[in-house]
């Protein structure tokens, strides 16, 4: 833990923190259909004629039911839309590398996956997907899903905010706007910069290299039907192979990488991800690309604190997200610095922590750095292979994604998770003040409660249920690379990572068999809309109470005592459901590290 | 009623008490706890399990679980038999007062024939006499008489009832001592006063409260989710090789669900009620208690629940060349033929100048003038003395000339101060001016000031002017106030505080404050009131006291505190439960976990055991505070909330630490595993 991890983490808080105000001044105007930007001059005209194309009266609300069904329908087009895309690409242009179609089951797991903000990838991207697949069907979801993700804590705080109201705002005029005014105008510039670093934007085919220095590597014999062919033991057999060139993928992925990180998608245009060179090129990229994550979940909290007229409670609802976040960071960049004491023993080099799966050039720190924030949010892009930290490095992003990525969290996804959170606290405590609970002037009661309760069931049944399904499956464990806890952990991250809608993986779990694509796509299903159904709900019902005006008798809502309650309610219903599982996977091989000889 | 606090634990009820909670053990009674039932099948599971054992697993151990798991179940019950029991006994002190009577039942022909109280109905017109005890609920519509209410209130002095007015409401069960009424019957048998209060205390009519259903939905949420929870360990353990046994699992499962809480809920909202009736209210729903918590709105009449009922005289203000004894002697002179109270506390303050007090009789030669309201003055003539005492402009015209500039002055202030003047005169010239003043209850200002403190704004409502009610309003510490107030003025004070989202408590007893009752969310309606107001509120006080409405919303905030606490103290306890448990089911494949085991159990089998018999124990530890609820002390949200923060969330998360690892020394100590 040196010096310079101190000062960038200092660095990347305290701009984080300056930014949450104009951004979410920002987000005011935007969120508001009325409101005024200084983009109105260039895109009025423009959100006028989608809304006349649309046959959309943009200042026609929808309850939350109608909401819901609108963002359901608008969701479910856009999914059958990307399979189809996914499945026609041989026959679709821009395919310089004549890739041919997905296979049913993985088209189906990517349309989920980008769909539902999740970006879990059970392909490489470079390796599978035209350029037509990756812009059309795959970015065109990294803009609505994180649209739809915004539009939904929008919705959710102006339930709050109103009193005695049916609706809840128009969901097409949120979707509109925001991507009008927010995502496309910021991603625009964000790529260019990202060319300026050396991100590459292109349609050209793949290049191919000379290796300054050759190698060989042992490839698998396959027969004639694509069969590995084995000896009598049972073993692969294996022919050397001479490697004198190198493919270079290309194409257009800084448009993507923008997208990907500021809407918290995290599907990266290459395999490596963040970790590839022309994905991530320069330290000053990746720094800015792990702060683009945070900049717009943190801003609604800014947001959230001026809409319901209270901005002490947006800083508590950021203060309560930073805390909960520099407590991750800290704990996985200690974890991966202090290494693994056998490989120490083994007389491998661990003076600077442990480098397994980490990229030289990010080093400790920003590798930590990256996978902290990337599942805080529930983002998913990533610079360092998780798989490979240590298993407490490596419990902090499977327990972000576990306490229901609320740490800043996903764009819109990360606010009302946490909102969910704040209802339940509200609940939980403010009885111990002699009242019904009262959430801002609001009370929360039995309605309230069940929604809120069946959002946090959704994430266990989600986590748990197919985790353990697959735990004790053929098809589950024939897709883990390692036994014992640490397989367990790789089975249990991918499905908190799918159902949590992240996308990062453990990279030991061979994901692309059918069982697992299908499995883990209804787990993405699951997670987001049978979580963003209860929101809705709540936020329905909370905008038709009546609201009291605010007393030295209400529940307060801002204050350290506040802060303190929520982090406290947010890791106690997390622990308690997750740490049994957390405790055969991680915990155990934790102790099986430090305590005895054996390694995973 | 003349409940007396009784003490928490009376032998006789406790024995009724543990006789229930096997009673209760029936599964369409525990259905209605989800907590609890998800218990009493982890119980019947475990205790099944013992038949088919897993090899390796000891009976007693298995047998002991179970057991554990079953006194879980049992002290829950017996905690809401306690509460129900302690209800019971009221009721039953009610039910004495109800002996079979007989009642004159007069009919259209005007005939008076002798029936059966069971069988008066509604609009049915009665005779009572001297002596008899009235068979029904009902009206006085002729006549009055003097009533022995002890039944209901405890007070033993009689109260006079009368037909029409505010005073006309006569309750089955008492007794009439003098006169002959003639009562139409307002309530049929089963629906009277009584009735309802005797179902009310005993919990038969007992609904869960909208908060209570609430809190109820989440603990049987955290209950799924626990379950969850454990049959997918059960899977977890499968891949890493280790098979859980169903009797691990289920104590595992027990401890997690919050079996504290989901144990005592029924218990504080039943001693709610019970606690209320202690004070002597009796509160028509335990939704009105919860709703008494929440209240943020106060109405308080001046008189009775502010002031004192009369005005006293607390100054003398002499005049130009008037000495203060002068001007005592000269006010209590006219006031000695003054029976009003009034008159007689200014002869009282008198004495405070030296002037003995004296007596209409010692002064033979003394012509006497009463007070009439027609005069506006009292008096007496002595030693061609005419000293006179009164309303200023009655003074005036008896002086025949305009009081001195000083003597103005004073008038002026006191009228606007909220007091009321009154001058004494001897023959023609101006002795001075009395201050007559209502007199504001002591105490008040606190407790008001303690009620800001905790948001509660409290309005007084008067009949008086604004500047009189202005003065007393701030003399007594209050918010704000209505004055000149009809009782529409009240209703519309009401729906407008509700209209801003408060809540609105209120005490009334007229018929023209039963709209205002039934508006309000808290209407507290005085026992000598009438039948219309006693319908209209939620609540009833047997003493009659208004100013109990400040009691009665801190036995609702007191209810709400004891679940909240309660409910926090439940979860914060699983923290320590998983330190118990989960190092105990891995300790066996996986060793090196040991230092997890961060209390030193002894073994993973005493380790469980002491978890769940902690969880059993800790239930009844914790009856008495359900019962009594947790203390209630008026601060602000912000204060409060931090005090029962440290008291309930960390005490909850450190006691079952320290609990677990003594009944694991105790255990081990015993040989038990």
């Amino acid at each position: 833990m040196d010096i310079y991890g101190w000062i960038q983490l200092a660095l990347f808080i305290g701009m984080l923190a300056l930014l949450t105000k104009p951004v979410g001044l920002y987000l005011v105007r935007v969120l508001d259909p009325m409101g005024r930007t200084f983009l109105d001059t260039a895109l009025k005209p423009l959100e006028s004629t989608i809304y006349r194309l649309m046959g959309l009266d943009p200042k026609a609300e929808q309850d939350w039911k109608g909401y819901t069904i609108s963002l359901i329908l608008f969701s479910l087009a856009g999914l059958l839309f990307t399979y189809a895309i996914l499945r026609l690409q041989h026959l679709l242009p821009l395919n310089p590398q004549g890739f041919g179609p997905m296979s049913p089951d993985l088209a189906f797991n990517t349309a989920v996956s980008f769909t539902t903000n999740t970006n879990w990838q059970s392909y490489g991207g470079e390796s599978t997907l035209s350029y037509f697949s990756q812009m059309v069907g795959l970015t065109f979801h990294n803009f609505a899903s994180a649209a739809t993700g915004i539009a939904v804590a929008a919705a959710l705080v102006r339930g709050i905010a109103r009193q005695t109201a049916k609706t809840l705002g128009n969901f097409w005029v949120d979707l509109v706007r925001v991507n009008l005014y927010l995502l496309l105008p910021l991603c625009l510039i964000y790529a260019v910069f990202l060319v300026s670093q050396g991100a590459i934007q292109n349609f050209k085919a793949y290049d191919t290299a000379s290796l300054v220095e050759s190698y060989t590597v042992q490839e698998p014999v396959k027969d004639a039907t694509g069969t590995p062919v084995k000896d009598q033991n049972g073993t692969q057999v294996t022919v050397e192979k001479k490697m004198e060139t190198q493919t270079i993928a290309q194409g257009p992925l800084a448009s993507q990488a923008a997208i990907k990180m500021l809407g918290t998608n995290g599907g990266g245009f290459m395999n490596a991800n963040a970790a590839h060179p022309y994905e991530n090129p320069t330290p000053l990229m990746n720094f800015i690309q792990i702060l683009s994550i945070f900049l717009i979940p943190s801003a609604l909290t800014w947001y959230l604190g001026r809409m319901v007229g209270n901005q002490r409670h947006g800083w508590v609802v950021w203060g309560a997200m930073a805390f909960l976040f520099l407590a991750g960071v800290l704990v996985c960049w200690w974890a991966e610095a202090a290494g693994n004491p056998h490989l120490t023993a083994l007389g491998v080099d661990q003076l600077s922590g442990n480098m397994e799966g980490k990229e030289v050039r990010f080093g400790i720190f920003n590798s930590a750095l990256f996978a902290t924030v990337t599942t805080d949010a529930s983002c998913g892009a990533v610079n360092a292979m998780h798989d490979s930290f240590t298993p407490l490095g490596g419990l902090i992003p499977l327990l972000n994604i576990q306490l229901g990525e609320v740490v800043f969290g996903g764009v819109g996804a990360g606010l009302y998770g946490m909102l969910i959170f704040v209802v339940l606290t509200v609940f939980l405590s403010g009885l111990m003040i002699g009242r019904t609970p009262e959430y801002l002037g609001k009370k929360i009661e039995a309605y309230d409660v069940k929604v809120s309760v069946l959002a946090v069931l959704i994430l266990c049944i989600g986590i748990l249920g197919f985790a353990a399904w697959g735990a004790v499956s053929a098809w589950g464990i024939a897709g883990l690379n390692n036994t014992g806890p640490h397989g367990l952990s790789e089975i249990l991250y991918a499905y908190s990572s799918a159902t949590g809608n992240n996308g990062s993986a453990f990279a030991g779990l061979n994901a692309n068999t059918p069982w697992l694509n299908t499995t883990l796509a209804l787990a993405m299903l699951i997670g987001r809309f049978f979580f963003i159904i209860p929101v809705m709900a709540l936020a329905g019902n909370l905008a038709k109470k009546k609201l009291a005006p605010p007393h030295t008798g209400s529940f307060p809502v801002s204050g350290l005592t506040f802060l303190i309650l929520l982090v406290g309610t947010v890791l106690i219903v997390g622990a308690l459901t997750f740490l049994p599982a957390l405790a055969l996977g991680p915990i155990v091989e934790h102790f099986i590290m430090t305590g005895s000889g054996r390694l995973f | 009623m003349a409940v007396k606090a009784h003490v928490l634990f009376e032998r006789n009820i406790i024995k009724q008490a543990s006789l229930a909670s096997f009673r209760k053990l029936h599964p369409r009674h525990m259905m209605k706890n989800p907590v609890m039932f998800v218990t009493e099948a982890g119980a019947l599971v475990t205790t099944i399990g013992l038949f088919f054992r897993p090899a390796g697993e000891a009976l007693g151990f298995g047998l002991q679980i179970a057991l554990w798991l079953w006194f879980t179940v049992l002290f829950a019950n017996f905690a809401e038999a306690m509460a129900e029991g302690r209800g019971k006994a009221q009721a039953d002190t009610l039910r004495r007062t109800r002996t079979q009577t007989t009642a004159n039942l007069t009919l259209a022909s005007g005939a008076v024939e002798s029936v059966t109280a069971e069988s008066l109905r509604k609009g049915d017109v009665i005779l009572v006499s001297a002596g008899e005890v009235i068979p029904a609920d009902g009206d006085i519509i002729d006549g009055a008489a003097t009533v022995d209410e002890s039944a209901i209130t405890g007070e033993s002095a009689p109260v006079i009832r009368e037909a029409c007015g505010d005073r006309s409401a006569v309750t089955g069960g008492t007794r009439v001592l003098s006169d002959r009424i003639k009562v139409e019957v307002t309530a049929n048998p089963g629906e009277s006063f009584m009735d309802r209060m005797i179902g009310l205390v005993e919990g038969a009519q007992r609904q869960k409260t909208p908060n209570e259903i609430a809190l109820t939905i989440l603990l049987a949420a955290l209950t799924i989710i626990f379950l969850v929870v454990v049959l997918t360990l059960k899977f977890f353990g499968l891949y890493s090789g280790i098979s859980f046994s169903i009797t691990v699992l289920t104590a595992l499962l027990v401890c997690l669900i919050p079996t504290t809480i989901g144990g005592l809920l029924s218990a504080i909202g039943i001693a709610g009620i019970d606690r209320l009736v202690q004070k002597n209210v009796l509160a028509m729903s335990g939704r009105a208690v919860e709703a008494a918590g929440d209240v943020d709105v106060l109405l308080l009449d001046k008189t009775g629940t502010i002031t004192l009922g009369n005005r006293q005289a607390t100054e003398f203000i002499p005049a130009p060349g008037v000495s203060a004894p002068e001007l005592a002697d000269g006010a209590q002179l006219a006031s000695l033929a003054d029976e009003t109270p009034e008159g007689r506390s200014i002869v009282i303050l008198a004495k405070d100048f030296g002037i003995r007090g004296r007596s209409i009789a010692e002064m033979a030669q003394a012509t006497f003038m009463a007070f009439s309201a027609q005069t506006r003055m009292s008096g007496v003539d002595i030693d061609g003395r005419k000293i006179r005492k009164g309303a200023p402009d009655a003074i005036r015209i008896f002086t025949g000339s305009d009081f001195p500039a000083d003597v103005t002055k004073a008038l002026e202030n006191i009228s606007r101060s909220g007091g009321t003047p009154l001058v004494v005169a001897e023959n023609d010239r101006v002795l001075g001016v009395i201050h007559l003043k209502d007199i504001v209850k002591g105490g008040l200002k606190d407790r008001f000031e303690r009620f800001r403190a905790m948001g509660i704004r409290t309005v007084m409502i008067t009949g008086d002017n604004r500047l009189t009610a202005a003065a007393i309003a701030k003399e007594a510490g209050m918010d704000d106030f209505l004055a000149e107030a009809r009782p529409e003025d009240k209703l519309a004070l009401i729906r407008k505080e509700q209209a801003t989202g408060h809540l609105v408590a209120m005490t009334g007893d007229g018929t023209n404050d039963a709209p205002a009752l039934a508006q309000a969310d808290v209407g507290v309606a005085m026992n000598t009131g009438t039948q219309a107001a006693k319908e209209a509120g939620n609540m009833v006080d047997l003493d009659s006291n208004p100013t109990k409405l400040i009691e009665i919303v801190e036995i609702g905030k007191q209810m709400l505190m004891t679940r909240g606490a309660l409910t926090t103290f439940s979860i914060a306890n699983d923290v320590a439960k998983y330190f118990a448990i989960i190092p105990a089911l891995l300790i066996g494949l996986f060793p090196v976990i040991a230092p997890l085991n961060v209390m030193g159990l002894k073994s993973p089998e005493s380790a469980i055991l002491s978890a769940v018999i902690f969880n059993a124990l800790i239930i009844v530890a914790l009856i008495p505070l359900a019962l009594r609820g947790v203390t209630f002390r008026p601060l602000s949200a912000d204060v409060l909330l931090r005090r029962n923060l440290f008291i309930y969330g960390l005490g909850g998360l450190m006691a079952p630490f320290v609990g677990i690892k003594i009944i694991d020394l105790i255990i081990n100590f015993l040989g038990m595993t």
